[in-house]
C-alpha cells in the first residue's frame, strides 16, 4: 500500500542539525565582521604610522624650501608648484577631451552596422586602455613627448622654439656674469675674441676687455670687473618666457601634463558614460521629441543633468593624477630640481615623485621629509575626495 | 477615400457637445499608410497597416499591450530612430512628406509632429524654460516679450497658466503629476506642430488629473491633429473622434467612436470593447 | 514658418518668427559631431602609440646585437661612414673583437640578444661588466613580478571576497557606510605612499617576526601591493554578488536555508564568472604595479621563489634603468622597451580576458 509507505526523508529524522548549522551561520558572520575590520586596522595603522614620522618635520618651511641636500632644511616646494601646474594643464586637456568622448560614445550611438562596430571598438579600447599600467603611458610619454622619437631634435637643440633667448654665458675675472645673445640654438658656443661686447647682469652692452692670459688679468676691480681671458668658451644658458615652447617637449611639463592626461582619459570617460547613463531615458525623448537635434538635447538636457556625476568622476580621476608617480618618475627620470616652474617647457618634479626620491634614500632623516611629503599629498587628496563627497550629496538630496 | 463620417461623441458628464464648427466636409487626411510594416530586429511589432488619420481630429488607438500601437506612434514622428535595430517598410506619410524616407528631415518633421509621453517627462529646469525649449531651439529672433507671450499662450492653452502664474521660475520637477503632463503638452504646442502624438498620457496619473487632462484633449482638438494611444476605453470613447483597435500588430478595425464601440464590426474588438480580454 | 502661424492663430500675425535654418543647425551638429568623434579617436589613437612605439623600440632591441661598422672612411675626399654589416653577435663571440670585411676597423661585440634567449632565459645580468657575461633572459624579472603579484592575491582575493560577501548579505545600512569608505580611501591613496609604508612599516613588522627578511623583500612588497588590490577585488565581487537576481536568494531562504548557505552555496557559484573576472582584473592591477615594487622589492634579479630575499620585477627594472646612467642607445635601455612591451601584453590579456567574463556575466543576469 502506497498511503502507508513513511516518507523517504523520516529515517533521516534526528540526523538533522540545525544546531550545527546555526553555528556555522554565526561563524561566518564574525569571521565576515572580523575580515572587513581588517581593512579599517589597514587605513588606520597607515595613517598612524604615517602621521607619527613626518608630522614633526611638518611646518611652513617644509613647504616653501627647495629639496635641499640636508633632510632638515628639505623642503617641497618646487614639487607642489609642479604638480600644480602639471596637475592643471593635465585637467584642462584631459576633461573637456574625456567628456567630449563620453558623450560620443553615449548619444551619438550610429545606426549603421559598420558604425556601430567601430562604435563598440573604441568602447572596447577604453576599458582595456583602463588596465595598461600608468608605467606604460610613462614609456609611452617618454618616447612621443620627451624625446619625440628623435624626430625633432634634442630638447638641448630643439627642432623648433619660440618664446625663449638663448645666451651664451661668460663669468668675468670680477664674477660678473656676461651673456652673449645667440640666434641661433645650434650654432657652436662663442669664443671670446678681442673687441667683443656683451650684456651685463643690468641688460646693458659693455666693452668686454679681453686679456691675452691670466697672466694678463688688470689686478683692481675696476678693470677686473669685465675682463674675460681671450680664446674661452662660454656656456649656453637659456631665459624662457612663460610663453616658451619647443619640439620636442624635453622633460617638461607639458610632456609630464599629457601623459598623464592619457593615464586619466580612460578614468574620465568611463566615469563620464556612467553619468551620462544615468540621466533618464525620458528625458532625452522629450528633447527629441521637441525637434531639438542630438547636440541640442546634450547640450540643454542630458549634460546639465550628468554633470553632478561628471564633476564627481572627474575629482577622482584629478585625484588619481596627483597621486601618480609611475609615468613621471619614467619620463623625469632622477632629476634634482630646486626651482618652481615658470613655463610649460620647464623641468619639473611632482609630489610623489620627490617623495618616492626621499623615501628610496637609506638615511632615517629623510624618511621622515617622505611623511611629511605624504601627509601633505593625503591632505590634499582628502580635500579633493571631500569635494567629490559633497557633490555627490548635494546632487542627491536635489534630484529627491 | 473611404467612409470618413464624422462622428459627435458626447462626454457624458463635464463636456458640452461639440459644436457645429466639426464642418463633415473638412475631412483632410493628415497621415496616411499603407502596407506600412514594422520589426525591433526580427521580431515583427506591425503587419500591413492601412490607414488614414484625418485632421483636426482626435484618433485613438486602443488594444491591449505590446500590440504595437504605441510602436505605431512613435514611427510616425521617427521616434523609433534612437532604437538601433528598428526598421521599417512601406508607406508612412504625411500629405507632402515621406515620413521613413531616408532623406526625411527628422528635425523638421518633429516640428510639425509633436509628442507627449506615457510618464510626465519635464526637463530638471524651471517652468518657464521648459516651455521655451522648442521656441529657443527653433526660432530665430524671438525677444524676451515674445518668448513671454509664447510661454503664456501655451500654459494657457494648456489650461496650466492660473496655476503656475506666479511660479514660472520654479523647477517643473515641483509640479503635480497631472500638471507635469499639461507642462509637456504645453511644451510641445509651444513649437506649433500640426500634429499632437500622446503615447498613453494618463496612464501615470490620478483620475483628477486624467480628468483635466481629457478636458484639455477636447479643448485643443480644434487646432490640431491628434493620436492618441490609450489603454482605457473609457478615455477612447469620451474623448476621440475614431478609433482604431490593434491587436497583435495588425489593425483588426477602425472608425468612428461611436459606432466601433456600440456596434462593432469584428468579434475580437467586442470582446476587447466589452472587456472580455485585453 | 507657415506652421506655426497657422496653428497659433492667438499671438502669431503680429509677431516675426521665423524657423532657424535647419542648414546652420545641421552644419553646426555635423561640426560637434566630428569634433567629439575625434575626441573618441583620441583613445584609438593612443593605443596605437603604445603598440608601435613599444613594439619599434623593441625590435630595435632584438637587433641590437647586429654590429654596423661606424668607422669614418674617405672616399674621392668625401668622409662618410663605412657602415657595412660586421657581425651579429652570439654566445661565443660576445666580448671579442671582430674586423670589418670592408675597411678593417676592429669592433667589440656586444652581449647576445635573441627573441628566443629574452624569453626563456632565466638570468637577468645586463649590467655585469664583460660583454661575454650579460645576459638578458626576462624569467628572472618575471618570476620578481609574479611572487609578488601571488603574495598580493593570497592577501586581496580572500580578504575581499569575505569583504565583498558581507557588505553584499549581511552588513546593515550602518556598517556599509563605515566599510565603504574606508575601501575607497584605501583605493585612492598614492601607491607611493604604500611603498613608503612597506618599506618602513611592513619589512621592520617583517623583520621582528622573522630574522631571514632583507631590508628589500618581495613579502613586504607582495603584503602592500596586496592592500591596494583588496578594495578593487571586493567592489568588482560586490557588484558581481549584487547582479544575482534576488529570486534566487529568495528561494533558497524558502527552503530553509541559514545565510551562511545562501551565501556560500547560492550566492558565490552563482557570482562566480564575476568573481573571476574581479581576480583576473586585479592580478593585472598587481602585475603593472611599480612604486611599491620600486621602493621595497630591491634589485636584484633572480629566480628565486623565497619570498624573505630582494628580487626585481619588471617593472622594477625600468625604474631602475630610467633612474640609471644609461644611455640611450644602450642595449641595457632598450631592454626596458622589450620588457615594457611583454608586461603590456601580459596586462592587456589579463583586462581583456576579465572584461570579457564580467559582460558575459552581465548578460547572464539581464
Amino acid at each position: 500500500m502506497k498511503t502507508s509507505q513513511p516518507h523517504p526523508l523520516e529515517r533521516l529524522a534526528g540526523k538533522v542539525q540545525p544546531r550545527n548549522r546555526q553555528f556555522w551561520d554565526h561563524a561566518f558572520r564574525w569571521m565576515c565582521v572580523a575580515v572587513a575590520s581588517i581593512s579599517i586596522l589597514f587605513l588606520i595603522v597607515l595613517l598612524i604610522s604615517i602621521l607619527y614620522q613626518g608630522v614633526s618635520s611638518l611646518n611652513w618651511n617644509f613647504l616653501v624650501h627647495y629639496p635641499e641636500p640636508n633632510p632638515t632644511n628639505a623642503g617641497i616646494g618646487p614639487a607642489l608648484w609642479g604638480t600644480i601646474w602639471v596637475c592643471i594643464v593635465c585637467g584642462v586637456f584631459a576633461l573637456p577631451i574625456g567628456v567630449a568622448t563620453a558623450v560620443f560614445l553615449e548619444e551619438f550611438q550610429p545606426r549603421s552596422k559598420w558604425l556601430r562596430r567601430c562604435h563598440s571598438f573604441i568602447q572596447l579600447n577604453i576599458t582595456n586602455l583602463a588596465g595598461v599600467p600608468s608605467v606604460v603611458y610613462g614609456i609611452l610619454g617618454l618616447t612621443l613627448f620627451v624625446s619625440m622619437a628623435g624626430q625633432f631634435g634634442t630638447a638641448k637643440e630643439p627642432y623648433m622654439s619660440f618664446g625663449v633667448k638663448y645666451y651664451d654665458q661668460f663669468l668675468s675675472a670680477g664674477e660678473r656674469a656676461l651673456l652673449v645673445p645667440i640666434e641661433d640654438p645650434s650654432m657652436p658656443a662663442t669664443v671670446v675674441v678681442p673687441g667683443m661686447k656683451a650684456l651685463n647682469n643690468d641688460g646693458d652692452w659693455v666693452e668686454v676687455n679681453v686679456v691675452k692670459s691670466r697672466r694678463d688679468m688688470p689686478r683692481d676691480d675696476a678693470g677686473r670687473e669685465y675682463a674675460l681671458v681671450e680664446g674661452r668658451s662660454s656656456g649656453r644658458i637659456q631665459k624662457p618666457s612663460w610663453y616658451f615652447f619647443r619640439l620636442p617637449f624635453g622633460r617638461s611639463v607639458l610632456a609630464g601634463a599629457f601623459t598623464l592626461m592619457l593615464v586619466i582619459l580612460p578614468i574620465v570617460i568611463i566615469s563620464s558614460q556612467e553619468a551620462i547613463r544615468g540621466v533618464p531615458r525620458s528625458l532625452r525623448e522629450a528633447g527629441l521629441g521637441l525637434a531639438a537635434t542630438k547636440w541640442q538635447v546634450v547640450r540643454n538636457v542630458t549634460l546639465p543633468a550628468a554633470i553632478p556625476g561628471i564633476m564627481t568622476g572627474s575629482i577622482l580621476a584629478m585625484s588619481r593624477a596627483i597621486g601618480e608617480a609611475a609615468p613621471i618618475l619614467i619620463l623625469a627620470g632622477a632629476i634634482f630640481i630646486t626651482s618652481s616652474p615658470s613655463s610649460l617647457m620647464d623641468d619639473f618634479t611632482v609630489m610623489p615623485l620627490q617623495i618616492f626620491d626621499w623615501a628610496s634614500r637609506p638615511q632615517h632623516g629623510f624618511h621622515q621629509v617622505a611623511a611629511a611629503g605624504i601627509i601633505l599629498l593625503l591632505g590634499i587628496l582628502f580635500i579633493f575626495n571631500s569635494v567629490a563627497v559633497l557633490i555627490r550629496q548635494f546632487a542627491h538630496t536635489k534630484s529627491s | 477615400m473611404n467612409e470618413l463620417e464624422t462622428t459627435m461623441v458626447s462626454k457624458p458628464t463635464t463636456f458640452i457637445p461639440p459644436g457645429d464648427e466639426r464642418d463633415s466636409n473638412e475631412k483632410t487626411i493628415v497621415i496616411e499608410m499603407d502596407e506600412f510594416s514594422a520589426w525591433y530586429g526580427d521580431f515583427q511589432a506591425l503587419h500591413h497597416l492601412k490607414l488614414a488619420v484625418p485632421e483636426k481630429r482626435v484618433t485613438s488607438f486602443i488594444g491591449p499591450s505590446g500590440c504595437g500601437k504605441s510602436t505605431l506612434l512613435k514611427w510616425i514622428n521617427r521616434m523609433n530612430d534612437i532604437v538601433p535595430t528598428a526598421h521599417a517598410k512601406g508607406t508612412l506619410r504625411l500629405p507632402d512628406i515621406d515620413i521613413l524616407a531616408r532623406s526625411t528631415d527628422v528635425v523638421a518633421l518633429r516640428r510639425r509632429i509633436g509628442m507627449v509621453f506615457q510618464k510626465p517627462n519635464p526637463f530638471p529646469k524651471s517652468i518657464y524654460d521648459n516651455v521655451a525649449f522648442g521656441p529657443r531651439i527653433h526660432y530665430a529672433g524671438l525677444s524676451r516679450n515674445d518668448l513671454d507671450d509664447l510661454v503664456e499662450w501655451a500654459l494657457k492653452k494648456s489650461a496650466l497658466w492660473e496655476e503656475v502664474k506666479d511660479r514660472l521660475n520654479q523647477s517643473a520637477l515641483g509640479l503635480s503629476g497631472g500638471q507635469q503632463q499639461r507642462l509637456c503638452i504645453a511644451r510641445a504646442i509651444a513649437i506649433g506642430p500640426e500634429i499632437l502624438l500622446m503615447d498613453e498620457p494618463c496612464s501615470a496619473l490620478d483620475p483628477a488629473s486624467t480628468d483635466k487632462i481629457e478636458d484639455l484633449i477636447y479643448e485643443i482638438r480644434k487646432q490640431y491633429t491628434i493620436v492618441i494611444v490609450t489603454h482605457n476605453m473609457q478615455q477612447a470613447a469620451r474623448c476621440s473622434d475614431r478609433t482604431v483597435f490593434f491587436f497583435e500588430g495588425k489593425i483588426v478595425e477602425e472608425g468612428p467612436t461611436r459606432s466601433l464601440f456600440t456596434n462593432p464590426k469584428s468579434k475580437q474588438t467586442e470582446d476587447y470593447v466589452t472587456g472580455k480580454f485585453g | 514658418m507657415a506652421t506655426l502661424i497657422e496653428s497659433t492663430p492667438d499671438v502669431e500675425r503680429k509677431r516675426n518668427f521665423r524657423f532657424r535654418s535647419l542648414t546652420a543647425t545641421y552644419v553646426k551638429e555635423l561640426g560637434v559631431k566630428s569634433l567629439l568623434g575625434a575626441c573618441a579617436a583620441l583613445s584609438v589613437l593612443t593605443t596605437l602609440a603604445i603598440v608601435v612605439v613599444l613594439f619599434t623600440e623593441a625590435s630595435r632591441f632584438f637587433q641590437a646585437d647586429d654590429v654596423y661598422c661606424d668607422a669614418a672612411v674617405v672616399e674621392d675626399g668625401v668622409s662618410h661612414k663605412c657602415g657595412s654589416f660586421v657581425a651579429t653577435s652570439t654566445r661565443d663571440s660576445a666580448g671579442t673583437q671582430v674586423a670589418c670585411s670592408t675597411c678593417g676597423k676592429l669592433h667589440t661585440m656586444p652581449a647576445e640578444v635573441t627573441l628566443v634567449g629574452f624569453l626563456t632565459g632565466s638570468k637577468w645580468q645586463p649590467l655585469i661588466g664583460r660583454e661575454s657575461e650579460k645576459k638578458f633572459g626576462v624569467w628572472a624579472l618575471i618570476t620578481g613580478t609574479l611572487l609578488v603579484s601571488v603574495i598580493a592575491m593570497c592577501l586581496a582575493l580572500p580578504l575581499g571576497l569575505i569583504t565583498a560577501i558581507y557588505l553584499s548579505e549581511y552588513a546593515n545600512a550602518h556598517v556599509r557606510a563605515t566599510i565603504k569608505p574606508t575601501l575607497e580611501v584605501l583605493a585612492g591613496i598614492p601607491t607611493v605612499v604604500y611603498g613608503f609604508f612597506a618599506l618602513t612599516v611592513i619589512t621592520p613588522t617583517l623583520k621582528t617576526f622573522h630574522d631571514g627578511f632583507n631590508t628589500f623583500n618581495a613579502m613586504a612588497g607582495g603584503i602592500a601591493v596586496g592592500i591596494l588590490c583588496l578594495p578593487i577585488v571586493s567592489s568588482l565581487v560586490e557588484d558581481a554578488l549584487q547582479a544575482v537576481p534576488r529570486s534566487l536568494r529568495e528561494g533558497a531562504y524558502g527552503m530553509g536555508a541559514t545565510k551562511f548557505e545562501v551565501s556560500t552555496k547560492v550566492v558565490v557559484p552563482a557570482a562566480l564568472s564575476g568573481i573571476i573576472s574581479a581576480f583576473l582584473l586585479a592580478v593585472s592591477r598587481a602585475v603593472g604595479e611599480t612604486m611599491i615594487v620600486a621602493l621595497c622589492v630591491g634589485s636584484r634579479p633572480q629566480m628565486s621563489l623565497d619570498p624573505r630575499d630582494d628580487m626585481q620585477t619588471m617593472t622594477g627594472w625600468m625604474v631602475q634603468m630610467v633612474l640609471g646612467d644609461v644611455s640611450n642607445y644602450d642595449v641595457e635601455y632598450l631592454s626596458m622597451y622589450a620588457v615594457a612591451a611583454l608586461l603590456f601584453l601580459m596586462t592587456l590579456a589579463l583586462t581583456f580576458a576579465g572584461n570579457l567574463v564580467r559582460r558575459r556575466f552581465r548578460e547572464e543576469y539581464q
